[in-house]
């Protein structure tokens, strides 16, 4: 099956693919006397169109605007210092995914926290954090759970594993984001001009097409869920294109073998069995009601922020504009430091870090030498 | 952090799994996939399998993009 993925006839159907894109986006213009814009919710996305030429090679046809779907950009300064900030306690071990060691904080840095002794670890999955609580019951551990609707259930996997193995040094601080409060707010806020989503594979194998049947039904907008391979993509545009010429708004699975109906079932039980809706902060755009979840209250033993607390003073302010960036505002080069203050080795902002941030992306891809 | 790999289900031991992904072996998680089965192809997400592919789907598509190759050929 997965021949599907490095067959050489690929780069044939990829070329007309990319062909039928091209055209019917003239067709747009032409109709419409603009561009087509579509936005990219999902920071893999924003990474693979960059990654794989797709978003050059559409410049002039259809414009690609990154959306809020990089979990470390979208998190809010405070809620980044404070994560730092939980090293400056003893016997502490932090876990995280490897995106957030080098994420700025305003007075420093996990990495930082790292070389100067502390105990900070990167691990694959938050279970691995579970398995070394086991291994140092005189330490605490603390994951740094921060993810969309595909990782909230693995967090939720790791709290079961904690409260089966009645571990009880394991806990986790969360900062989780949905999307679906977030494209609402994008929405309501029109401050960019949209003709369709491309929605994300892997949040929509957890949640579902249905559930982002409210963009068609309450906002008018056509939406494609498309997964990551160059030819998934350019098929999602193209459906996309067919969609906003007609001006018929539906939302379309393009990603079939892995997307279903419902979603799983089984991911939204665990997540909802450990989680509740709860208000988050989002950088650049503030408070999002009921946007994230985090612990219910009978699971307050596993929740960091019952547990410890950190003092954190104001975010340090910088010329960072990736507020901008992940509303789609701007695109990565309008920001004034990026590539000469702000690099992928010197970052000012989470969207210079980040495996799924748009400069990141754009810095190593799309840079004009 | 959200990209998943497609990987191979070599053999199932409970709730976990062992599966290789492009040459190598790893353990994950199968709480959400209670029902895959050996052989089956599942997205891996940090360490849980997420869905199962669904062949049958991934064929299809392929077909309609062929199709649009065969079209413009003859077009
Ligand atoms: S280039 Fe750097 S400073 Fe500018 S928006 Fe991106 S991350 Fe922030």
């Amino acid at each position: 099956m997965l021949d599907v993925m490095d067959n050489p006839t690929h780069f044939a159907l990829s070329r007309t693919l990319l062909q039928e894109v091209r055209m019917l986006a003239s067709q747009f213009q032409q109709t419409f006397g603009r561009v087509p814009s579509f936005m990219e919710v999902c920071g893999s996305h924003t990474m693979a169109l960059a990654r794989t030429g797709i978003k050059k090679a559409l410049e002039g046809y259809v414009r690609l605007i990154s959306g809020p779907g990089c979990p470390v950009c979208v998190t809010d300064q405070v809620t980044i210092d404070a994560m730092i900030s939980l090293t400056d306690g003893v016997d502490r071990i932090i876990c995280t995914f490897g995106d957030m060691m080098r994420v700025p904080g305003s007075y420093g840095t996990l990495m930082q926290a790292k070389t100067e002794g502390k105990d900070v670890r990167v691990v694959y999955s938050p279970v691995d954090a579970v398995r070394i609580a086991e291994q140092y019951p005189d330490q605490e551990v603390i994951f740094l759970g921060i993810g969309f609707e595909t990782t909230i259930p693995i967090l939720a996997a790791a709290v079961k594993e904690a409260e089966e193995k009645q571990v009880h040094n394991f806990s986790m601080w969360m900062s989780t984001k949905l999307v679906e409060p977030i494209l609402r707010q994008l929405l309501h806020d029109r401050e960019v001009l949209l003709d369709g989503f491309l929605l994300p594979g892997h949040v929509s194998m957890v949640m579902g097409r249905k559930h982002f049947e409210f963009l068609a039904t309450e906002y008018d907008m056509p939406a494609v869920i498309s997964g990551f391979e160059a030819l998934h993509m350019l098929s999602a545009i193209r459906h996309l294109l067919m969609l906003a010429l007609k001006q018929h708004a539906i939302v379309l699975n393009d990603y079939k073998s892995v997307v279903t109906e419902q979603g799983n079932k089984q991911a939204k039980y665990w997540m909802n069995h450990y989680f509740t809706l709860c208000d988050e902060a989002w950088r650049g755009i503030g408070v999002i009601s009921q946007s994230g979840m985090d612990f219910k209250k009978e699971y307050d033993q596993f929740n960091a922020k019952m547990k410890f607390s950190v003092s954190t003073r104001e975010p340090r302010r910088t010329k960072c504009r990736c507020g901008e960036v992940i509303r789609g505002l701007i695109d990565p080069p309008q920001c004034a430091l990026f590539g000469k203050a702000c690099t992928p080795l010197n970052p000012i902002g989470p969207c210079m870090v980040s495996s799924e941030g748009s400069c990141a992306a754009y810095y190593q891809y799309m840079r004009e030498e | 952090m959200c990209v998943g790999v497609p990987a191979k289900v070599l053999h199932i031991d409970g709730f976990s799994a062992l599966v290789d992904v492009m040459g190598s072996q790893m353990n994950v998680g199968i709480i959400f996939v209670p029902e895959v089965k050996i052989g089956d192809y599942v997205i891996v997400h940090a360490g849980q399998a997420m869905s199962i592919v669904d062949e049958q789907y991934a064929k299809e598509s392929l077909e309609e993009w062929r199709k649009l190759v065969d079209a413009r050929r003859d077009g």
